[in-house]
């Protein structure tokens, strides 16, 4: 839900907690002033949050549609904008509009399957939404996999989560990596595409891949050397935007506009885009 | 047919501008644009096209979308008011109305864009067809007739009248008010002066203009075509077509501090300029000839493809003018031609 029935004019939001997460990334709970979510969300959809005067960017919400009383935001300190987002404390307000764009297929392509969940970084983020949402409705899914990796174990979003809660789900493997070898990590060092032709993986199982450009782009190719066929991807891409609602032309690659027709895409159909994303 | 004696032009003009705002082409400094008639202004009827396409008038070149009080706790947004009252607009282009049907597919057809649908419901067009097209027109090109302008009631210039015609119920009306200006008359000599208009369409030089190889599925023999390469070697990212053009649509949203709040607003961008698509992340679009494609590509085949086969060119000819590197649209469908050897 939007303002005034206009899908440019925001609500307005009220950071609830702040959690630090790494160094650089913190997790925005926002709900509205008065309490309660402000609009409901599929998984993958993303939200343009703006500071005023500093302006509003899209980001994906990680927080699950099961989650009734709030949306979550991990979000990673790296421009103007996000640098005023992690001054910003519980109690401060913002404004939010959306939701906007596709969502993971949760309903349809989804059901059922097994599930292969691959992100690096602060990709973790719209994943995560999912990965919440097919735990809370843990009978609709088959096995859960999840290969996440980052720069150091300071750099992976939610650890605590993953180890106490993702590690112990029955039907759920998780395999964790960090690019260089770290003193008390014991557990694998190494990039997320290598790390990926290493595990046991099944090439049942329906993949969902988030992270930066150049990890996406080596991960798809692993993937394809193993046997996954491109119908069985999904990934996200995450261009500059502006209006949300596929008008201001920013995000616009080949007929489609990212913030509308994507985020999310199967691979098959980032194949018929004109390469420029 | 309605018809006005040449003479009544200015009587007619004032009277509808003392009942609703009227906006029309003058001249502005060296060039010519729509603004709003007071009384005092002269209409610039002879020149084809104004400098500035009428686009403003219904998406503005800049537009408050809300304003942000933040002194007391929290956030307070008001959002800006939408068009309210009627007003018209004389003398558009038949391209220019062309150039808005574009504009209503990119906002109205999905996610409507109250604001701009606001001013399209409350804005009368009174189109005028082109007594003179010009060396830089093309309209034909994308199966336009200069002598047909769309419109809410399209109007011909002849020697000694102007004939006026009714296409929307909304035009009906408007006459219907303005009654007194006009008498019923025969549409002969209105043909006559289409017919004119079609002889000098018939043999303007870029009539013969192409979209063989352009339109709706075209993005993979297109996209890596080595020719662009070439052609864009000479661009200067000046943004310059993107602000003349009718049907570009691109926007930008950015706070403006008063001191005291915030003006949240949107004014046009340009997808020729480097930090259109630059995100902290990276840059999708970094050379010149990428985002001079960009635009070409968006006007030639993606826009067939998103806007119900609208072509995002009209033809009107604005950029073939203004470009500093004549690096125009023209020059792309020349270039750009399909071979011919397998015919």
């Amino acid at each position: 839900m939007c303002n005034g029935g206009e899908k440019l004019i925001p609500q307005v939001g009220k950071i609830t907690a702040v959690t630090v997460q790494t160094p650089d990334v913190r997790t925005f709970r926002i709900e509205k002033p008065e309490g309660g979510k402000l609009f409901r969300h599929e998984p993958g959809q993303c939200a343009m949050i703006g500071v005023p005067g500093a302006g509003e960017a899209m980001f994906s919400i990680t927080s699950s549609p099961t989650q009734e009383d709030y949306q979550e935001f991990s979000i990673k300190r790296c421009g103007s904008l996000t640098e005023k987002l992690h001054d910003l404390q519980a109690g401060d307000f913002v404004t939010v509009r959306g939701p906007y764009g596709n969502a993971f297929p949760v309903h349809t392509e989804l059901k059922g399957r097994n599930l292969l969940f691959i992100a690096g970084g602060i990709g973790l983020a719209p994943l995560r939404s999912v990965i919440r949402y097919v735990l809370d409705r843990r009978e609709e899914y088959g096995k859960v996999t999840v290969v996440y990796g980052s720069r150091s174990r300071e750099d992976l979003v939610g650890l605590e989560e993953i180890e106490t809660l993702w590690k112990q789900q029955k039907d759920m493997q998780v395999y964790l990596t960090i690019d260089r070898p770290q003193e008390g990590w014991d557990g694998h060092v190494g990039f997320v595409p290598s790390y990926v032709k290493e595990l046991p993986l099944s090439l049942s199982q329906t993949v969902l891949v988030c992270g930066p450009p150049i990890m996406i782009k080596f991960v798809l190719a692993a993937l394809q050397e193993m046997g996954f066929t491109k119908e069985q991807i999904y990934t996200t891409l995450e261009l500059r935007m502006k209006c949300g609602i596929g008008k201001c032309g920013h995000c616009n690659i080949g007929s489609k506009y990212v913030c509308k027709d994507g985020p999310v895409f199967r691979m098959d159909e980032i194949d018929e885009l004109p390469d420029e994303y | 047919m309605k018809i006005m004696k040449k003479d009544r032009l200015a009587a007619f003009l004032q009277a509808v501008s003392g009942e609703m705002p009227l906006f029309l082409p003058v001249e502005k400094g060296e060039t010519t644009a729509f603004a709003r008639y007071t009384g005092e202004e002269t209409p610039a009827l002879s020149s084809v096209r104004t400098g500035i396409s009428p686009k403003d008038l219904f998406f503005p070149q800049c537009e408050t979308l809300y304003t942000i009080k933040t002194d007391s706790p929290g956030i307070a947004i008001a959002p800006a008011a939408r068009a309210q009252e009627d007003f018209a607009v004389f003398g558009i282009r038949g391209c220019d109305v062309h150039a808005l049907e574009v504009l209503d597919e990119v906002f109205l057809r999905e996610n409507t864009d109250t604001f701009y649908q606001a001013r399209r419901q409350h804005g009368i067009l009174l189109s005028l067809s082109c007594r003179r097209p010009d060396t830089a027109c093309f309209c034909t090109v994308f199966g336009n007739d200069p002598a047909e302008p769309p419109g809410d009631v399209a109007v011909t210039e002849g020697e000694n009248a102007w004939y006026w015609e009714e296409k929307t119920e909304k035009g009906r009306a408007f006459l219907k008010r303005f009654a007194s200006f006009f008498r019923e008359g025969d549409a002969v000599p209105c043909e006559e002066e289409k017919e004119k208009i079609r002889q000098i369409a018939a043999r303007l030089p870029f009539g013969n203009l192409s979209l063989q190889g352009w339109g709706a599925g075209q993005t993979a023999r297109r996209f890596e075509d080595p020719r662009w390469e070439k052609l864009a070697q000479g661009c200067l990212g000046c943004g310059t077509c993107t602000f003349v053009c009718p049907t570009c649509q691109c926007y930008d949203i950015r706070d403006y501090d008063t001191g005291r709040g915030y003006i949240h607003y949107r004014c046009w961008d340009s997808c020729m300029y480097s930090d259109f698509t630059m995100m902290s992340a990276g840059n999708n679009r970094t050379t010149q000839m990428q985002r001079y494609r960009q635009r070409f590509m968006h006007k030639l085949v993606y826009s067939v493809e998103n806007n119900s086969g609208l072509y995002g060119c009209v033809g009107c000819g604005r950029c073939v003018t203004r470009c500093p590197s004549g690096l125009s649209i023209v020059k792309v469908l020349r270039e750009m031609r399909e071979e011919e050897a397998h015919v």
